[in-house]
């Protein structure tokens, strides 16, 4: 029998395509002939297909390609439909938001009207994958775990891009398309509002962020290191408890004198990894929308520190040189 | 033949050592490229000035290597002493009437001639007064006239250093870093994209916008501060924009980069707009970037008619000066040396010898 023989590769299984449950509508709308690729079971399951599509995939895929194209078409054209420039440029070009003039007001197609037409597109594209993400998890008789935990990073998007907006009262407010301009937008935000470090949400976001890699670290490790007793098998550990449960339950009760159990592991890493972009999103939204200065914000509630003025260069002694 | 349990046992734990060790020594050297020399090693040593308070993180930290490239390239020409006037001396404007009006007929010869033999090493020799014809000798006249109103009116920047034509020209016809009006970068889109999100030397390759020069340090409507002065926004009316807020950011990064200095050189970054948290240095740049719309406005633009064709950029307006013009990566001109010590004509136009 196959075993794991270290960290990186898992054994794979190949014999007939595996097609999963019938009935409630699952056995449906599969495309696409089964196949076996040897690179993908390196990283995950050996077999690829087949693909549920459905039609609402198929909007989110058409409309997913519409705002990639429009965004891409717009960044081409802003170099002149010069494709050198547009490969030496890539990661400085964007399609930016309308200007604070327009408001809400649907702008010019070239002063960010596309970006309007993009970001609608965009938004079709997320929501119809959320339904079809939820629709597959009930044709199979899930729980919804996968699509609400979507749905908070949904949140997030939706806040940056159209809550916010509109409570402020203006599509300037929207993040740009492009990879260093929208970097710009995260750097500007947090300057124009007064340092986004001093907002609590912000602080919940990053300690749930962190949160999530270490848990997720602790719990993939766990697994891995009792998936010689069959510890990877966790849906049939959590119903009947096996010595791999046993000892990563001891292991971490005599390493910190605390253990989650096999299903509440999964209830923190699904908690902490949706309350990222939720609290993320709280302060986003807060943000001049409530507060204007958060730095301010702060020092009235007391947990901004003051310090002595700074003196500036020349102003301090440097023990090393005496000057 | 299939493999026993034991090899492929024995195969994976030696695969997975190598891969270790392997891993293990990368690690290593990548430790040791990088601490080694600069810590322990110092081959790229460093100088800190701190800036702040102790633990706000305020500080500066440049390469030695830098220092001395900025403080040898910012190092002025030694050139002659001035000469005390003496009784009946022989004025330049006696001799040549156009001296008069060039504001400089009351000096010696003796001294008109070392003025115009150093405005050949600092400039151009056709810039020195009476070397050629046309636009040159008008621009001359003008700047003269600037240098000694930036010593007489914004002491508050330049003193106790001073300016002379060596501080921005280094010895060129037109100085080394100067700017002119951007035209858009991006034909396609509209005024809330047209300058920005492309990598050129106005914008230190970031994608910001490059009108930040042309809206700080020209025109002078626009606050560069975007933050609000109260937690909340309580006038109701709409702050600082996002594109307002990449103006600003920009026209940091061109202070930054024309000091060799960064945020912190000014800033406690933690409250950008913080007063508490800022330096000494911040109220200087206040003062001389109103120096520099000065400096554009009053004796630049003006000038726009004096000049040739080839002098003009894209949109037909004279090349300006920004803070880069003089400070060429140092946070003090001349290293901090005085530039006009040697010459009183440069500071008034009755110049004092003492």
């Amino acid at each position: 029998m196959a075993e794991y023989y270290n960290i990186f590769t898992q054994v794979q299984v190949a014999g007939h395509p595996e097609m999963g449950v019938a009935g409630g509508g699952a056995e449906l709308g599969r495309i696409g002939q089964p196949g076996f690729s040897k690179l993908m079971g390196w990283i995950g399951n050996a077999q690829v297909g087949p693909i549920y599509l459905g039609s609402y995939g198929l909007i989110s895929i058409v409309s997913g390609i519409l705002w990639f194209n429009i965004v891409g078409l717009n960044m081409l054209a802003s170099v002149d439909f010069q494709v050198g420039q547009f490969v030496r440029q890539l990661f400085w070009l964007a399609l930016e938001p309308p200007g604070p003039e327009h408001g809400l007001s649907i702008p010019p197609l070239n002063d960010g009207g596309w970006f309007i037409i993009a970001g609608f597109f965009l938004l079709v594209s997320v929501m119809t994958w959320w339904v079809r993400s939820y629709k597959r998890a009930q044709a199979l008789g899930m729980g919804y775990h996968v699509c609400w935990a979507f749905a908070a990073a949904i949140w997030l998007f939706l806040v940056l891009g159209l809550i916010r907006p509109i409570l402020m009262g203006s599509w300037s407010e929207a993040v740009p398309y492009g990879i260093f301009p929208h970097l710009d937008w995260t750097t500007a935000f947090s300057i124009r509002y007064g340092n986004l470090f001093y907002n609590p949400f912000h602080a919940l976001s990053i300690t749930f962020l962190y949160g999530s890699t270490l848990l997720f670290a602790m719990h993939g490790a766990t697994i891995l290191a009792v998936s010689r007793f069959g510890g990877d098998r966790e849906i049939e550990q959590i119903v009947d408890r096996g010595t791999a449960t046993e000892r990563a339950a001891l292991f971490w009760r005599w390493t910190m004198g605390f253990n989650a159990t096999m299903e509440g592991i999964h209830r923190w890493i699904w908690w902490f990894a949706i309350l990222t972009p939720i609290t993320g999103g709280i302060g986003i939204l807060l943000t001049g929308t409530v507060v204007d200065n958060w730095y301010l914000w702060a020092v009235e509630h007391n947990f901004a520190p003051s310090y002595e003025p700074a003196m500036g260069a020349g102003g301090y002694v440097t023990p090393e040189t005496g000057n | 033949m299939a493999k026993s349990r034991q090899q492929i046992r024995d195969e994976m734990t030696g695969l997975l050592l190598r891969g270790g060790l392997i891993g293990v020594i990368a690690f290593a050297a990548a430790v040791a490229f990088m601490v080694i020399p600069i810590q322990i090693g110092k081959i790229w040593p460093t100088t800190s000035i701190q800036t702040g308070y102790r633990g706000t993180g305020m500080d500066v930290i440049r390469f030695d290597t830098q220092i001395a490239a900025t403080v040898a390239a910012n190092t002025p020409p030694v050139l002659g002493a001035p000469i005390p006037p003496e009784a009946g001396a022989p004025l330049e404007g006696d001799a040549y009437p156009f001296a008069e009006a060039a504001g400089v007929g009351n000096l010696t010869v003796a001294n008109f001639d070392r003025l115009n033999a150093a405005i050949a090493v600092w400039v151009a020799p056709e810039a020195a007064f009476g070397a050629s014809d046309g636009y040159l000798q008008a621009i001359s006249v003008r700047h003269l006239e600037m240098t000694r109103a930036i010593n007489d009116e914004w002491d508050a920047h330049v003193g106790p250093t001073g300016v002379n034509c060596y501080t921005c020209h280094r010895g060129e016809s037109v100085p080394l870093d100067t700017w002119f009006s951007p035209e858009p970068l991006n034909n396609w889109a509209g005024p809330n994209a047209m300058f920005q999100n492309q990598a050129t030397a106005m914008n230190y390759s970031t994608a910001l916008p490059v009108d930040a020069m042309q809206t700080y340090l020209l025109e002078t409507e626009q606050l560069v501060g975007v933050n609000g002065y109260d937690s909340r926004n309580t006038t109701g009316e709409p702050g600082a924009s996002i594109y307002h807020t990449y103006q600003t950011f920009s026209l940091m990064q061109h202070f930054a980069n024309s000091l060799g200095v960064n945020c912190t050189y000014c800033h406690n970054t933690r409250s950008i707009a913080d007063p508490a948290g800022f330096t000494p240095q911040w109220a200087s740049a206040q003062i001389g970037r109103a120096m520099t719309q000065d400096i554009n406005n009053t004796w630049i633009v003006p000038d726009l008619e004096l000049l040739p064709p080839e002098r003009l950029g894209p949109l037909g307006d004279p090349a300006k000066v920004n803070c880069a013009t003089c400070h060429l990566g140092a946070p003090q001109t001349f290293n901090g040396e005085s530039a006009v010590v040697d010459f009183p004509e440069l500071v008034s136009a009755e110049p004092v010898y003492e």
